[in-house]
């Protein structure tokens, strides 16, 4: 089997059994993307499909070979992804462990705002463009939960690296 | 109890409250805390500043390790089997199809577990951690519904979960008390916290009441809770012979250590726990089943294991909040002065485990009142052990005392913070010590102009815009400043300037390694980057729990007895023939990376200098904080004040919380922007605690039904507003840095301040929590 995980090819076989998110933490060491549920409710997982963000614990890694995925890994690293730099700036985490989900899932939100996909809060379904208010971040993002409840933070990190943007 | 240790017992008990009350007398300078903290005097420091977290690269970048993620040579993984029965025995448990599933290395059941004794129940000595007081895997019997059975071990997780499927047992099964109702007719006991029975009375309370010409008497309920921190509970561990390695997600290593090497009757120092990174805790991150399974399946398979509860899992086998159910009873003059406070009710626990939910420390403290009558009774129930969860006592104490004070409020027509502020304190309400800070009415009065309080609609039910009616409340918030025994650090400061402070303390987002960074730095005369705090590892000294929101103080007392020494010792090595010649110890402090006299910043010499000249690469010291005595000579409590704008609509019923400040007295912040986070985190927590959580009990058998976070609801984004929070930021002057810990308030008053927002809006009192929707249609 191939993968393609942050631009880096890996040939191994596995359990068909295996999720992609323990293809990644257990058999690719990049432990980066979080186990939280195991069930898809609390998005610590979400990692990266050509864009997309999916729940990693709720797929199978059999069925993503040769797809690309960006995990938390991928994301940034010298520099960090602006927005990596904007949680730290905001204090978008304590703990750190919903945090690599946070990031991969505000990157592809961004990005379904800019393709003008609608909410559950969008006033007007019809509206080719979408604005990234503070209700339709929040709702955008209320898959990834926050125990810590840094979610102020994560709000305002978010909302400085992309609400400014042309929609 | 015989003859002669009922006489041991009450020469103790004597000498005890002899104790307590010559600390009380002692002259301040004796304690603790009396001379105030030197750090305080320094204004331009590191402390204060809003330093981003120093381990915010790792955490973005998704290199932090946690407890799952250290990969170890040889390492098989594990799955866990749990009890479907609350209680009795297993008959027969059926592992051979387990045992012949592909990749499957062993099955432990109680029938192969290697002999454990129990893990010491948390409070019966210094370093005991236990939950419960069983014995793990060691027979038959069952004690709980989800009780853990059988262990999978297996080279893939994939091949230990599906083996798990294959085990077959069948049970004995004992009758159990289930239900609260049933347990409650069994009869109740004293609530006994810390020692100390959950009683107190001052006067005679309900005469107070009866003849007071205001009242109210109501009772309120609390369900179960589950912290629900979203790392699952998991550790990576290995035995090198008779030494056992932990990789725990832990929030007391030291505790830990201790507790494992008396299960396995191994020496104290043959067990090593370390947690560098702990993704939430809020109390549940102790010692728990699996990490005595994991070390013992280790043992058995002669490999490493990786053991990683299910989220399920995590419900089954660590405990949570139990519920509660309160009495809360006010006389007031008509003043509105209290005559009588009644705080009193039940909880529910198990016979094995030591945690009454403590629902009347707030009542202990807030306000004054003639009478008092505080009381929590236990009955028990066979479920799992429950725990200590953020604020236990405070987080559902102040929902019923706090939503009573302002039903009190709205049958005398007093504005509820006026009625707070009348019967604000002058000293301790039950223990008559002197506070050492509280400034209630600084909180109340800040927050109360910040927040536009006046606009609040002065009749429930009146505002009102579209489907949406309006309203707005307020609760007092309060947590204790804690010390535990036991802190101690040591630093080691090197010739090139640097200092590096150990410690087994702990980082589950409090900020803890950027907050004590900022604080060595000052206390060291260095800049930030020169210093380093290590944590999390039993290999440093110290046992520092992380919780009773004790944690800053037991470090900050630990680092400031490691620097007395450092001090001393530098001063030795200087000798004569340094500027510092002749000083005392306490005649000089830490300034621009060495030693100067405090009268006379002109003779400074920098610790380069005078460990050059002693030709030393560093110096180490050690050094142990002083028993917590201030607590007994000062009443010492944080408070705040909870406003919390509602919106409840008229045709669903829903809550929405559109606004919400927090204005807390909790002496010095140390770090704004991770203190602000910590308010804010609890806060939220206590907004789930109002509006949506709930651990469902199955009372026909025993069975959590909600066990996952699809069907345990917590906030989240959409739920949360921005959260405003302010702070008195006036240090306490008899606490290490004149901080006292801010982990655990910003949960409390949070639910009575929704309540009694609710009420505003819509005139009705919800009583019983959470407040959802079907109690307002």
């Amino acid at each position: 089997m191939n993968f393609n995980i942050n631009g880096e090819t890996h040939q191994l076989e596995v359990d068909l059994r295996t999720s992609l998110l323990d293809l990644l933490r257990d058999h690719l060491g990049l432990t980066g993307s979080k186990k939280g549920c195991n069930q898809g409710a609390c998005g610590a997982c979400t990692v990266l499909v050509e864009g997309e963000r999916i729940n990693a614990c709720l797929a199978l890694a059999v069925q993503y070979q040769d797809r690309a995925i960006v995990t938390v890994e991928g994301l940034g690293g010298e520099p960090l992804h602006p927005l990596q730099q904007a949680f730290i700036d905001h204090d978008g985490f304590q703990c750190g462990y919903c945090t690599p989900g946070q990031l991969c899932s505000a990157v592809a939100m961004a990005e379904e705002v800019r393709r003008g996909l609608p909410s559950f809060v969008t006033a007007d379904l019809s509206s080719d463009v979408m604005t990234l208010d503070h209700d339709e971040l929040r709702e955008r993002m209320s898959g990834n939960l926050c125990r810590c409840g840094a979610y102020n933070g994560i709000v305002d990190a978010i909302a400085e690296t992309y609400a400014k943007e042309p929609a | 109890m015989s003859m002669v240790e009922d006489a041991k017992a009450t020469v103790q008990g004597a000498l005890q409250t002899v104790m307590k009350t010559a600390v009380a007398l002692a002259p301040d300078n004796w304690i603790p805390g009396g001379i105030p903290d030197p750090i305080m005097r320094q204004q331009h420091g590191s402390i204060g500043k809003a330093l981003s977290r120093i381990d915010g690269p790792l955490k973005v970048g998704g290199t932090a390790p946690f407890a799952a993620e250290f990969a170890l040579e040889g390492m098989v993984y594990a799955a866990v089997a749990f009890s479907t029965i609350a209680k009795g025995r297993i008959a027969t448990i059926d592992t051979a199809a387990a045992e012949a599933s592909p990749g499957v290395v062993l099955v432990m059941t109680y029938k192969n577990a290697p002999r454990m004794e129990k893990v010491p129940l948390f409070g019966s000595s210094p370093k005991a951690a236990g939950g419960a007081d069983l014995t793990i895997m060691q027979d038959p019997s069952v004690h709980w519904n989800g009780q853990p059975i059988a262990v999978v071990l297996a080279e893939t997780q994939e091949q230990a979960d599906h083996a798990k499927t294959l085990i077959h047992v069948t049970y004995d099964e004992d009758p159990a008390t289930l239900s609260f109702a049933d347990a409650k007719a069994a009869g109740t006991d004293q609530g006994m916290f810390m020692g100390e029975p959950l009683h107190a009375e001052i006067g005679k309370a309900e005469e107070a009441l009866a003849a007071a010409p205001h009242k109210v008497d109501a009772a309120y309920l609390t369900p179960r809770h589950n912290h629900n921190a979203i790392e699952l509970h998991a550790a990576t561990i290995a035995w090198d012979g008779d030494a056992l390695r932990v990789h725990d997600a832990s929030q007391l290593v030291a505790h830990t250590a201790w507790s494992l090497s008396k299960v396995f009757g191994i020496a104290e120092d043959q067990v090593r726990v370390s947690s560098p990174f702990v993704g939430g805790g809020f109390g549940g991150k102790c010692l728990w089943d699996h990490q005595v399974l994991g070390a013992a399946a280790a043992k058995l398979a002669g490999r490493p294991v990786r053991i990683m509860l299910s989220r399920e899992g995590v419900y089954r086998v660590v405990g949570g909040r139990t519920l509660t159910e309160q009495r809360v009873a006010i006389g007031a003059d008509a003043s509105g002065k209290f005559t009588a406070l009644i705080h009193t009710g039940i909880t529910a626990m198990t016979s094995h485990n030591a945690m009454p939910e403590p629902f009347i420390l707030p009542t202990m403290s807030v306000y004054g009142a003639d009478s008092f009558l505080l009381d929590v009774r236990v009955t028990h129930i066979d479920m799992l052990a429950n725990t200590f969860m953020r604020a236990p006592g405070e987080s559902v104490g102040t929902f019923a005392l706090e939503s009573a004070v302002d039903e009190l409020a709205a049958a005398m027509g007093i504005d509820p913070i006026e009625l707070k502020l009348i019967n604000e304190p002058d000293k301790d309400p039950l223990m008559g010590l002197p506070f050492s800070q509280r400034d209630v009415e600084k909180a109340y009065r800040d927050g109360a102009e910040r927040f536009g309080w006046t606009d609040r609609p002065k009749t429930p039910g009146s505002r009102r815009e579209g489907e949406w009616l309006i309203g707005m409340g307020v609760a007092t918030a309060t947590y204790p400043y804690h010390r535990m025994s036991g802190g101690a650090a040591r630093i080691t400061l090197t010739r090139d300037g640097h200092a590096t402070v150990d410690i087994a303390a702990h980082e589950m987002g409090m900020g803890t390694a950027t907050a004590h960074t900022q604080v060595t730095a000052d206390r060291l005369g260095l800049p930030i980057e020169q210093v380093v705090f290590r944590y999390g590892d039993t290999i440093f000294p110290g046992v520092v729990l992380a919780g009773g929101s004790q944690q800053t103080a037991s470090i900050g007392a630990s680092v400031i007895e490691a620097h007395k020494a450092l001090v001393t010792e530098l001063l030795k090595l200087a000798g004569n023939d340094s500027p510092l010649a002749g000083l005392k110890p306490d005649e000089v402090g830490c300034f621009d990376a060495g030693l100067a006299a405090l009268e006379d910043d002109g003779r400074h010499e920098s610790y380069a200098s005078i460990l050059s000249r002693a030709q030393r690469d560093e110096l180490v010291v050690e050094a142990a904080a002083p028993p917590p005595l201030e607590l007994q000579h000062w009443s010492m409590h944080s408070h705040g004040a909870v406003f919390v704008e509602a919106r409840v609509n008229a045709v669903t019923g829903e809550v929405r919380v559109p606004r919400m400040l927090g204005s807390f007295d909790c002496g010095r912040i140390l770090n704004p922007k991770t203190g602000r986070s910590q308010f804010r985190g609890g806060m939220i927590m206590g907004l789930g605690l109002a509006l949506m959580e709930e651990t469902e009990f199955d009372e026909r058998n025993g069975r959590i039904m909600n066990p996952s976070l699809s069907d345990y609801h917590v906030p989240v984004h959409l739920d949360v507003p921005e959260i405003d929070v302010i702070w008195t930021d006036i240090p306490d002057p008899h606490s290490p840095m004149g901080a006292r810990g801010i982990g655990e308030i910003g949960i409390t008053g949070v639910a009575a301040a929704v309540a009694n927002a609710v009420f505003n809006a819509t005139g009705k009192r919800v009583r019983d929590l959470p407040i959802t929707l079907d109690k307002l249609l």
